[in-house]
């Protein structure tokens, strides 16, 4: 499937949760398949932190360029192009094409930077909302989204009821555990103290503070895998080179080279990260995953915050996923049950960790292709 | 649930319109069943990932949840009955169980392979473990890891302060009132607090 991105440009201003507003500014988004003639199909897909609107297919001419979900999405995948029109949208704040703090802020005529305002869950729905409302579509068949992009879908159903009839909610939860956001906070300190970040002006500086964007990326990075696949994969080996060099299989005993092949994997990762990814926005993605609570506007209370939901919901988590742990996917079950809510949930055996929800694990994609394929008024 | 005829006389205890909890519900025929021919609406629960598919494929709602770590995310009085039709046998933790059925539904309905029965009985007397239509696994595959009589949960029923509303036995499909205890495969309780 080859697919082309496009971008919508809104002059009016969108309120934001902080009391700020953006104005002028542009979403990225991709669509996938046909919109019906009744205007029933559609399906929003809503990102995770790194990711964006390119979800599935691949850009023309570049065979590798895969979209993030290419797995689950497509024609014949478990949600079916051929029958579904699924739309992925890039979030504001990010650094993908929708307007983010690399962009020109219209009110100074600079680069937004550290000035771009603090997004939330609940605005990017609002975008989100406004882009459909360019292109359309009144009601979605369904919101889905994984993590991140599961708090998203999940606000759907409570920022605009009327508009979703059905949730496809994976590996996410209704808030983040302190532990949780302990950990963002680690990665974004990374990046605050790097010398290169400038406040998060270093565009004016000409910089990037890759060293703080690859520890980030490499603290996230051993959060989205068990310990079981971390060991499977790389247990206590060492590098090749470290054999090589040594001539046997002992340490170097040093300190500073990189000798386990689990050090090698991650250094490699972060440094791929620090190449495309931006500062700033990792710094927002990461506030706006501490800040989601739908139950914190009822005294913590999520049955009641779920009480305006109508959608029906699947719910899907992973037994070795520890950061957002199918404990946190059971909260949100028993919030839609206390309401009476239609809800399914998997709880898929799988060793991968948080990152499952993007992998092709079989009884789970089989699950959301059930789902997707049982759904009625779609014709 | 295998036996339709089963499924079928069982069907009849639920109230037309109740919400229904279905502890183990298998591929979920049953509450499609109460849902299609009984406007009933609910939930099943289910531990095994074929089921859970099974399910959703037919678009029931599903909880993949292990009964043996009980009910607690469902609150006191929540749904207006609970099946536990051929679940009891399979856990470890049956007597919590029974009582958290009561908990959760206004009624609870029970049913389970009646150990008594006279062909199982004639097994016994022959030195042999029965091996029946009803119960057809050897005694080292079972997967039924609690065996009771018809008798044995009506007394279990009053150890934990439970009203029995009704108890019968279903044999072929037919009820069985008379001497269940001894002539009827399957035994059915349908409970309250």
């Amino acid at each position: 499937m080859i697919v082309t991105p496009q971008s919508m440009h809104f002059a009016e201003a969108l309120p934001l949760q902080s009391g700020a507003s953006l104005r002028d500014y542009a979403l990225s988004y991709e669509t996938y398949g046909t919109l019906n003639a009744a205007r029933s199909n559609a399906v929003l897909i809503c990102h995770a932190l790194n990711a964006s609107h390119h979800v599935a297919g691949v850009y023309a001419g570049q065979d590798k360029s895969q979209g993030w979900w290419d797995t689950m999405i497509g024609p014949g995948k478990p949600l079916d192009t051929n029958r579904f029109f699924v739309i992925g949208v890039n979030n504001l704040g990010s650094c993908f094409g929708s307007t983010g703090p690399m962009h020109l802020n219209p009110d100074t005529g600079r680069i937004y930077g550290a000035d771009f305002p603090v997004v939330t869950v609940e605005d990017w729905v609002n975008a989100q909302a406004r882009l459909l409302d360019a292109l359309g579509i009144d009601t979605l068949a369904a919101v889905m989204g994984g993590s991140l992009g599961g708090m998203q879908a999940l606000s759907w159903t409570l920022q605009y009821p009327q508009r979703v009839r059905h949730a496809v909610v994976i590996a996410s939860a209704p808030n983040l555990t302190a532990e949780n956001i302990a950990f963002n906070e680690v990665a974004r300190r990374a990046i605050q103290t790097d010398p290169d970040f400038h406040g998060g002006h270093f565009y004016d500086h000409g910089t990037v503070p890759k060293r703080g964007l690859r520890i980030a990326r490499m603290i996230g990075h051993i959060t989205y895998l068990s310990d079981d696949v971390m060991n499977e994969k790389f247990g206590r080996q060492l590098r090749d080179a470290v054999l090589a060099e040594t001539g046997t299989p002992d340490y170097k005993y040093s300190t500073q080279d990189v000798e386990f092949q689990i050090e090698s994997y991650l250094r490699h990762q972060g440094d791929k990260f620090a190449e495309y990814f931006d500062a700033n926005t990792y710094l927002l993605i990461t506030r706006a995953l501490d800040y989601f609570d739908p139950a914190r506007a009822h005294g913590g209370n999520l049955s009641q915050a779920l009480r305006r939901a109508c959608a029906k919901f699947l719910l899907v988590s992973f037994t070795t996923d520890w950061r957002f742990s199918p404990a946190r996917s059971r909260e949100i079950v028993k919030a839609l049950l206390d309401n009476k809510r239609d809800v399914s949930y998997a709880e898929i055996d799988a060793p991968h960790g948080h990152d499952a929800f993007l992998l092709d694990d079989a009884r789970y994609l089989r699950v959301v292709r059930a789902y997707f394929d049982s759904m009625e008024g779609v014709s | 649930m295998s036996d339709l005829q089963i499924m079928h006389a069982l069907a009849e205890l639920v109230p037309a319109g109740s919400r229904v909890l279905d502890l183990g519900c298998g591929d979920g025929t049953m509450l499609a069943h109460l849902q299609r021919t009984r406007g009933c609406t609910g939930y099943g629960i289910e531990i095994a990932d074929a089921n859970v598919l099974a399910c959703v494929e037919r678009g029931v709602n599903v909880i993949q949840l292990n009964l043996d770590e009980g009910l607690s995310m469902f609150e006191d009085a929540s749904f207006d009955v609970v099946l536990q039709i051929d679940t009891l046998q399979h856990l470890r933790n049956a007597e919590v169980m029974l009582r958290e059925t009561v908990r959760v539904g206004r009624i609870g309905i029970v049913a389970f392979p009646n150990f008594a029965h006279w062909p199982n009985r004639l097994s016994i007397l022959s030195g042999r473990m029965p091996v029946t239509r009803r119960l057809p696994y050897q005694w080292y595959d079972t997967p039924n890891i609690r065996v009771g009589t018809h008798a044995d949960l009506g007394v279990l029923a009053e150890r934990n302060g439970l009203k029995v509303l009704d108890s019968f036995g279903i044999q072929q499909g037919q009820t069985v009132r008379f001497l269940p205890n001894l002539l009827a495969g399957t035994s059915v309780y349908k409970l309250s607090r």
